[in-house]
């Protein structure tokens, strides 16, 4: 069928159960695939975005390879959406917020227990972190937000049948969770 | 003949003394509000129950009702800002609700859902807070306070006792408790003071309770806290 729908996917600094809570659709993913065609997503495993209608972001930002795939996503999606705690306000990535960056590294890669041949990884193919994570909102305009930890089936499949059968995607109280 | 006022064009009697909140409450009529609870007295700190009254934005917890005045309260414009003050207390705390034993019960999360919030709109602080576990049974996480002084409130006129204060002006503001340590196990505070259960979210919380009740089978999981401020707060709607 020409003309599918093209969504893109991706998970940042996530942990990829928004991905899991989206496959949870079950058979309606049949349903999905009739008028959907998967761009960029851990599904096909496409290393770029092209131009598409939907993209659909899980986590937050916390190295600069996040920056460069959530603004590769904002160039080639039209409509770009948050999925999910971590990507709405950081989530549990954020929780090193508190902490400097390089107590982290210590702590990960020196100091903590259990950790042999200690070494702080610097291979150039590294993304460089962030002091902080930031929610995506913070580095490019979203046009949607999907809350819960993860949201569950229910929502994805609420939110893309209402774009997808042309309505405003809107979310009752049953489908809104932070938790 | 008795005075009325009127909430969205509907006609709410009410007496003498009371504010905008309490008629409508005694009217079953919700107006948000975090830093309000009929038993103490109005604080009129969270702006959530800002309501128009003859044109003007006043706290509907701590305006006095007067005859004839004309109240807007579920207009399109007020849910709008009653959002973005909403948001505000999320970014300006550290409100991580998957990892909070309160999820579900917390009353600044039901106020969010209960106005559709899916986002913060707003930069995130981050701010740097403490966690006061000092105490056997009680404990503070100031992550999650948004200084309604409830707490306070309750600690002074129910328990008699005086636990809590607010300190600080402004972003530099936080909840104090009353010891020479700062910390809350020097204080006389009781797992069984009012000021110990009262707060709307998850800053102050009774130790090894959180998780009595599963997550996705708690108050707000399935009702509105409209309908749960009316049923607890004012019992004769709730019947």
């Amino acid at each position: 069928m020409a003309n599918k729908i093209r969504v893109a996917t991706t998970s940042l600094a996530g942990c990829f159960g928004c991905h899991m809570s989206f496959l949870d659709i079950d058979e309606r993913m049949l349903q999905l695939a009739e008028v959907v065609e998967f761009d960029r997503s851990p599904i096909t495993d496409i290393e770029h975005c092209t131009n598409c209608d939907i993209g659909l972001i899980e986590g937050g930002v916390c190295n600069s390879e996040n920056v460069h795939v959530l603004r590769e996503f904002r160039n080639n999606c039209k409509i770009l959406v948050a999925v999910g705690a971590c990507a709405i306000n950081g989530g549990l990535p954020a929780m090193r917020n508190h902490i400097p960056l390089e107590e982290c590294l210590n702590e990960a890669y020196l100091d903590g227990i259990g950790v042999e041949n200690p070494k702080i990884p610097s291979d150039i193919e590294l993304p460089l972190l962030l002091d902080q994570v930031h929610p995506i909102h913070e580095i490019v305009k979203i046009d949607y937000y999907l809350p819960g930890c993860p949201p569950s089936a229910d929502v994805f499949w609420k939110f893309l049948t209402d774009l997808i059968e042309g309505r405003e995607p809107s979310l009752p109280y049953e489908l809104v969770h932070y938790d | 003949m008795s005075k009325t006022i009127t909430i969205d064009g509907k006609t709410i009697p009410f007496e003498d003394g009371q504010t905008i909140m309490d008629a409508a409450m005694a009217a079953g009529v919700y107006i948000p509000h975090l830093c309000h609870q009929p038993e103490f007295t109005p604080h009129g700190s969270c702006k959530l129950c800002t309501v128009k009254v003859n044109g003007r934005n006043c706290s509907a917890c701590t305006y006095p009702a007067m005859d004839g005045q004309d109240v807007l309260n579920e207009t399109e414009e007020l849910i709008e800002d009653r959002k973005r003050i909403t948001q505000m207390l999320f970014v300006e705390g550290n409100h991580f609700c998957p990892s909070c034993e309160k999820t579900g019960n917390c009353q600044l999360q039901a106020v969010a859902y209960h106005l559709n919030m899916l986002d913060n709109h707003f930069p995130l602080f981050y701010p740097d807070r403490e966690v006061d576990a000092s105490h056997p049974e009680v404990m503070i996480d100031h992550n999650r306070c948004i200084f309604c002084t409830l707490c306070v409130r309750a600690s002074h006129e129910k328990d008699g006792k005086d636990v809590f204060a607010i300190s600080g002006r402004g972003i530099h503001k936080h909840l104090i408790v009353n010891a020479e340590s700062g910390l809350l196990k020097d204080t006389d505070v009781a797992a069984t003071d009012h000021a110990a259960h009262i707060c709307p979210t998850g800053a102050i919380l009774i130790k090894r309770t959180g998780y009595q009740v599963p997550i996705g089978q708690r108050i707000y999981d399935h009702q509105q806290i409209d309908q749960v401020s009316l049923a607890t707060e004012h019992p004769k709607h709730g019947e």
